[in-house]
């Protein structure tokens, strides 16, 4: 039994591994081919070894619920890798540099003189309304310039097969992890497939990050001590708060753990008695960092901790008030960015985004809902999104209420139609939609992974790919040309 | 090592601990009733009297019932220190260092967890109740042993110990206390007998009568016992091989000097003592020293090496 390739039909999406062998593309002709050969039983086989090295790696995710406290889900994982040729990935590998470069100038101007603004490119009206915009940093000038030292950008493709940027995360990005673990667990299962064709690695990962982390020490004659600081062990991804600091040789930290001492150093509590902080890896959110500094009830963070940032005497990756730039309005000027701070055409282009603030948008947004996908400026996972072509009457007349009252605080892009990947459902296989989050990282230097997270809509003809809701993950493989076809 | 981890590896410690030493009182005491007596049978109360909950155990219950006392040890969860309560707590605080002790030992509390929970209706019945209390207590032997035998034995382990061996003494004197003034009047002579077998059931209640006969090679009698409780080096639940493994971590740790003060003090009132000669009241009065060191030195422990106590939150683990 083998197969059926003609069963699989993608339904005029644009399929990753079926376009790709459409152009030609050996590896994948080659990747076909063995997935062939290994036929239905022994993939599904393979897949529930994965399912078990999951179990038996732990790694989870967390979903709190009402009654249970917080429950540990198995990360759920296909093994069908999604393959990206490495000229094209090169290609989006500068984009991505290009764009994180841009985001960081902009960040920076921002808290600094506005040029940006004076020079009519930025409204103004746009920063005032922003939800992520710090005063509380304005003047300060973080190491080396950077804010935006870890970032996540979505990218999905389109049915034409153009990749685009969906969206830019630069407050506490997760899923790194997530990436790794599925590199483990694919050797584990496919170890042919593997060798046949050499994805690129992507495993250096986590040294990376620490060499990122460690170039931004106040004190960079000596060993620098880095922590990561995680709201705690109910947060969803405390998983890979854990894995990192584990994997980059880190303490891991809770805001209880450290202290800000009269001269304005930071200190972690430790059995031998304090001990000085360099480089705090936050995976908290700004609002909770600093209660003396934000919201004051916050118990998750650490009193004085924006003064010893100020002062110089620890680096806060990414830099509080970064997130500025991590906003739907915001985004729908990024290729205005890169052209006015790197006098460049943007490498990878933005979905198509109609702005809502300017009048002609407006317009064009309100008379076109039911095709059009609506969001708020300043939420993420989904909420209070609008699908046009998936809503009913009365949620498009009410959200067109909301958005004549405030047109600022939202932007409409055209629903795209996501790519696929062959996933198995069941015994066979099927196409499920995809995106993928890549990481760049920005010191002294940049680097960007080697692919990133394909995240997986598991359920039929959905596009929400969130772990949270239902979705998967797949191994991604970035494969070089010439392909190291089998002899 | 950070404070936080440190206090959460010691309270873990204390908890499965203290899982096992309510185990313990509970079947031991059943055995007791079933050998006494009715009209001299101490019956349940002493238990709650041992654990200290007196108060809260009052405001929920009638009376001091057997089936009141068994479930208000074994399974309230409003009782902190109910074996359920215990491990509960226990791994909540072996959730959050899961990379400082071995995976296997975090899936043994789970285990030992769920079967507390899931069994419960059948620990508190007179039948089932056996069963029950010994998987608990060798579930945290098997915890005591996986750690021993496969954790690094660095300063995380020295706050392992510290934690069991506090609980541990504590436990004991408050069994001592406990037990021996529920004894008969000294004097009368022909109840003796049933003294010897109350005298046997507080040794039994530690695992301690086999090695009670051992070591000190007399019939089991008050101050022999009282000396072999108190006092005796070798044996692992007795309070002065408790506070030796108690110095022994704490001699290993930084900035040790004041923690090893308090515990050199209360070493000191252990030896400068002679339990036997005391009568019951000079006894009450002793065991409460030794408490009240106790109680000092795990202060001392938490001021010298655990996060300080948010002051919105009062200190949640209590010891009750």
């Amino acid at each position: 039994m083998s197969i059926d390739w003609n069963a699989y039909s993608s339904d005029g999406f644009y399929d990753e591994l079926v376009a790709a062998l459409g152009q030609g593309h050996t590896a994948v002709a080659g990747l076909l081919a063995d997935l062939e050969a290994l036929g239905p039983e022994e993939l599904v086989a393979r897949q529930e070894a994965a399912n078990v090295a999951i179990k038996e790696m732990g790694i989870t995710f967390t979903v709190y619920s009402e009654e249970g406290g917080a429950i540990d889900r198995t990360w759920p994982f296909d093994i069908i890798p999604r393959i990206i040729a490495q000229s094209e990935w090169e290609r989006v590998d500068a984009g991505l540099r290009q764009r994180v470069q841009a985001l960081n100038l902009f960040i920076d101007d921002l808290y600094h003189e506005q040029r940006v603004i004076k020079g009519g490119v930025f409204p103004r009206e746009v920063l005032a309304k922003s939800v992520n915009f710090r005063p509380q940093c304005i003047g300060v000038d973080p190491p080396l310039g950077i804010w935006a030292h870890i970032c996540g950008s979505d990218l999905v493709r389109d049915s034409d097969g153009t990749i685009y940027v969906l969206e830019d995360n630069l407050r506490v990005p997760s899923g790194v992890s997530y990436m790794l673990e599925n590199r483990l667990v694919t050797k584990r299962v496919l170890p042919e497939l593997f060798e046949h064709y050499a994805p690129l690695p992507v495993d250096d990962y986590p040294s990376q990050l620490f060499d990122t982390l460690a170039a931004l020490s106040p004190r960079p004659a000596d060993y620098p001590e880095v922590v990561v600081l995680t709201p705690g062990i109910y947060n969803s991804a405390y998983f890979e708060h854990s894995y990192l600091a584990q994997q980059m040789g880190c303490e891991l930290v809770e805001g209880r753990d450290l202290f800000v001492d009269k001269d304005d150093c930071v200190y972690m509590r430790t059995v031998d008695g304090p001990a000085r902080v360099d480089v705090v890896y936050r995976r908290i959110d700004d609002l909770f960092l600093d209660p003396e500094a934000f919201l004051p009830d916050s118990a998750l963070g650490v009193p004085g901790l924006m003064r010893a940032w100020k002062a110089g005497n620890v680096a806060l990756a990414n830099a509080p008030g970064a997130g500025v730039a991590d906003d739907k309005v915001v985004y729908a000027f990024v290729p205005d960015l890169i052209r006015y701070y790197l006098d460049a055409e943007p490498i990878i282009p933005n979905v198509p985004t109609y702005r809502c603030m300017e009048p002609d948008a407006l317009a064009y947004t309100l008379e076109h809902m039911e095709s059009l996908v609506v969001k708020p400026a300043n939420e993420s996972g989904g909420y209070g999104m609008l699908v046009g072509p998936a809503s009913t009457k009365a949620e498009r007349d009410q959200l067109a209420e909301r958005i004549k009252k405030d047109p600022r605080n939202y932007i409409a892009q055209p629903a795209l139609r996501l790519s696929t990947v062959p996933t198995i459902i069941g015994a066979r296989l099927e196409p499920r939609h995809v995106d993928l989050r890549p990481f760049i990282l920005s010191a002294d230097r940049q680097q960007v992974t080697m692919g990133g997270l394909t995240r997986v809509a598991m359920r039929k003809g959905s596009l929400v790919v969130n772990s949270s809701q239902g979705g998967g993950s797949k191994d991604t493989w970035i494969v070089p040309e010439p392909p190291q076809t089998p002899a | 090592m950070l404070s936080r981890v440190a206090e959460n590896i010691y309270w873990m410690a204390r908890y499965v601990e203290r899982a096992e030493n309510t185990a313990r009182i509970v079947a031991v005491n059943a055995n007791l009733l079933l050998d006494l007596p009715k009209g001299i049978a101490p019956g349940w109360r002493p238990l709650v009297d041992i654990t200290g909950a007196n108060a809260l155990f009052e405001e929920h219950y009638k009376d001091y019932g057997e089936r009141q006392v068994v479930r208000f040890l074994i399974g309230d969860e409003r009782n902190v220190g109910s074996i359920l309560s215990a491990l509960v707590a226990a791994r909540e605080n072996c959730r959050t260092i899961r990379d400082f002790i071995p995976r296997e030992a975090w899936e043994l509390l789970n285990e030992i967890y769920l079967f507390a929970r899931e069994n419960l209706s059948k620990g508190v019945t007179k039948g089932g109740r056996h069963v029950y209390l010994k998987r608990v207590i060798q579930g945290a032997q098997n915890i005591t042993g996986l750690l021993s035998g496969t954790m690094l034995h660095d300063q995380g382990y020295d706050f392992l110990h510290l934690g069991r061996f506090l609980e541990r003494a504590d436990m004991t004197t408050r069994i001592v206390d406990v037990r021996s003034a529920n004894l008969l009047p000294e004097e009368t002579t022909d109840l003796r007998p049933f003294e010897t077998i109350q005298w046997v059931s507080v040794l039994k209640s530690m695992t301690a009568y086999q090695a009670y006969r051992r070591s000190e090679q007399v019939r089991v009698l008050r101050g022999p016992v009282l000396r072999f409780l108190f006092q005796n080096e070798t044996f692992p639940r007795s309070v002065n091989h408790c506070v030796e493994s108690l110095r022994a971590s704490l001699s290993k740790l930084p900035r040790n000097d004041a923690a090893l003060r308090v515990a050199g003090r209360l070493k000191r009132n252990l030896e400068g003592s002679e339990p036997r000669r005391l009568n019951q009241q000079q006894l009450h009065d002793f065991v409460d020293d030794l408490q009240v060191g106790i109680g000092e030195l795990h202060q001392e422990i938490a001021k010298t090496w655990f996060p300080p106590v948010p002051e919105s939150q009062s200190q949640a683990q209590s010891q009750g």
